[in-house]
């Protein structure tokens, strides 16, 4: 119980000297993390509006793989990234490999499906509400996409703020791609549980605390947008 | 059979309409029987009858929103093409805006047709549905009947041809009826061909000057308001003007 104490003790002690270890370590982790959500999302969502707007054969089948690949396991996806970017891969001339460019690669393909899932149910409800005006204006359909890309951003925001979630939490493949490597690309999930395993609480706990204190705000700060657009009837 | 081209001599004026032996189902019932109906290209044409009696499916099939299940509908002769879509609008009972603002809303009807006067046509626009000081405020805040006047302008921002409305008044106040059946006669002064779905009767004798009367999914009786007000011919129709309540 002391030892537990200590440890948050500790913790608190780090988060208000801002430690530059630990400062350094969770500005990575935002760069890398933020990156590939606003990466995620130009392409995840242009693709959920594409698919809610657009009728095709095997369009069914495209979304049923959509949402499969919701579930890939990170430690899959690093692999595969892994596999792509290390000297004798497709893109090993691009010299990725521990670099924060790998980690945001692969944060990217893992989010990306999960935001153009979600991002699709959402757009496709304000599809369905649009439809028959769309097709009264014959409004085209790049257009249509980009009108259900503006008017549902708030709900989209929401979207966004669940990628942010499995990306900012996820610890498999940037370790995997990024290496866990001091100072180059140590984050957050990869120092926590480093830091764990070496006994040192005190950073690891510091770490968790910052992760959760990001995720509230974050959290609180799309709730408060999204209450001010539904106070103008824009959700 | 859907709507299909159909050489019938009728002109080229794509405000001119033809309806051939017009038949719809829906989930095996069938809502529309065998609809003959020719419109000339100008006036306001009032679609009346009881709940259920077609008139809103109808006034989409014309449009094109809905395939019919069998027969032809033809504009200036021709079958419904994209770009016949493109001079036709339409206003539904309740109207869908976008969730922007009042002028965002007519923006985006206007950017369609690649207008190049656009700040000229928005204010006029906003001033033919009164909201002009309402530019700024989100569409989805207004009243029912600001949103009725949105809707109507922003159907008239892309200058149709040929504008259905569907039941635009039904739930709207004497005034906004007012000020929108003074929108409807305008255009169709200036040359829109005007189909209107009412249940209204004084609705109709306002603005229409001819009606369609459809009874369960046929039709009725198709004459000039003023015949139809004052000597209609079938017996639905006559009680349907009487005030009688027709099943």
């Amino acid at each position: 119980m002391q030892d537990f104490a200590d440890a948050f003790r500790l913790a608190f002690a780090l988060l208000v000297q801002l430690d530059p270890n630990l400062v350094e370590i969770v500005a990575l982790s935002l760069q890398v993390t933020l990156s590939a959500v606003a990466l995620a999302c130009a392409i995840g969502f242009p693709a959920g509006a594409a698919l809610a707007a657009a009728k095709f054969p095997g369009r069914g089948a495209v979304i049923v793989i959509l949402n499969t690949m919701m579930s890939l396991p990170p430690v899959v996806i690093g692999l595969l990234v892994y596999m792509l970017v290390s000297n004798a891969g497709p893109l090993g001339f691009m010299q990725l490999l521990y670099t924060p460019g790998a980690m945001i690669m692969a944060q990217t393909i893992l989010v990306t499906p999960l935001v153009a899932a979600l991002g699709r149910q959402v757009l496709a409800d304000f599809h369905d509400e649009y439809d028959e005006t769309f097709r009264s204006m014959a409004v085209p359909w790049r257009k249509q996409v980009a009108a259900l890309l503006w008017d549902a951003r708030y709900s989209l925001l929401t979207v966004a703020l669940a990628g942010f979630g499995r990306a900012v939490a996820e610890v498999g493949a940037v370790i995997i791609v990024g290496g866990n490597i001091a100072h180059v690309t140590r984050v957050m999930t990869t120092a926590i549980a480093l830091e764990t395993s070496r006994g040192d609480l005190a950073l690891a706990l510091a770490l968790g605390i910052v992760l959760l204190v990001v995720a509230v705000t974050i959290n609180a700060a799309v709730m408060v947008l999204r209450a001010s657009a539904q106070r103008l009837a824009y959700v | 059979m859907t709507s299909e081209t159909r050489s019938s001599g009728c002109g080229s004026d794509i405000r001119q309409l033809t309806v051939r032996g017009l038949c719809h189902d829906i989930a095996g019932k069938r809502v529309l029987e065998n609809i003959d109906l020719s419109l000339q290209s100008q006036g306001v044409t009032a679609i009346m009858g009881a709940n259920g009696a077609g008139k809103s499916i109808l006034i989409r099939i014309l449009h094109g929103l809905l395939r019919p299940s069998g027969g032809t509908v033809s504009w200036g002769g021709r079958a419904m093409t994209r770009d016949m879509l493109r001079s036709q609008a339409f206003v539904p009972q309740s109207p869908v805006l976008l969730r922007r603002s009042v002028a965002a809303n007519l923006k985006f009807a206007l950017t369609l047709r690649r207008r190049r006067d656009i700040s000229t046509r928005l204010d006029a626009l906003l001033a033919l549905a009164d909201l002009a000081d309402k530019a700024d405020q989100p569409a989805r805040t207004l009243s029912g009947g600001e949103q009725q006047r949105l809707a109507l302008a922003r159907a008239l921002a892309t200058d149709p041809k040929v504008l259905f409305l569907d039941e635009v008044t039904a739930s709207l106040d004497p005034a906004n009826t007012l000020a929108i059946e003074t929108v409807i006669r305008r255009v169709s002064d200036d040359g829109t061909r005007v189909l209107l779905v009412s249940h209204d009767l004084g609705q109709g004798k306002r603005v229409a000057d001819d009606v369609v009367f459809l009874h369960r999914g046929r039709l009725a009786e198709h004459s000039p308001a003023k015949t139809f007000f004052s000597q209609p011919v079938s017996a639905e129709a006559r009680g349907y003007c009487e005030g009688r309540i027709v099943l």
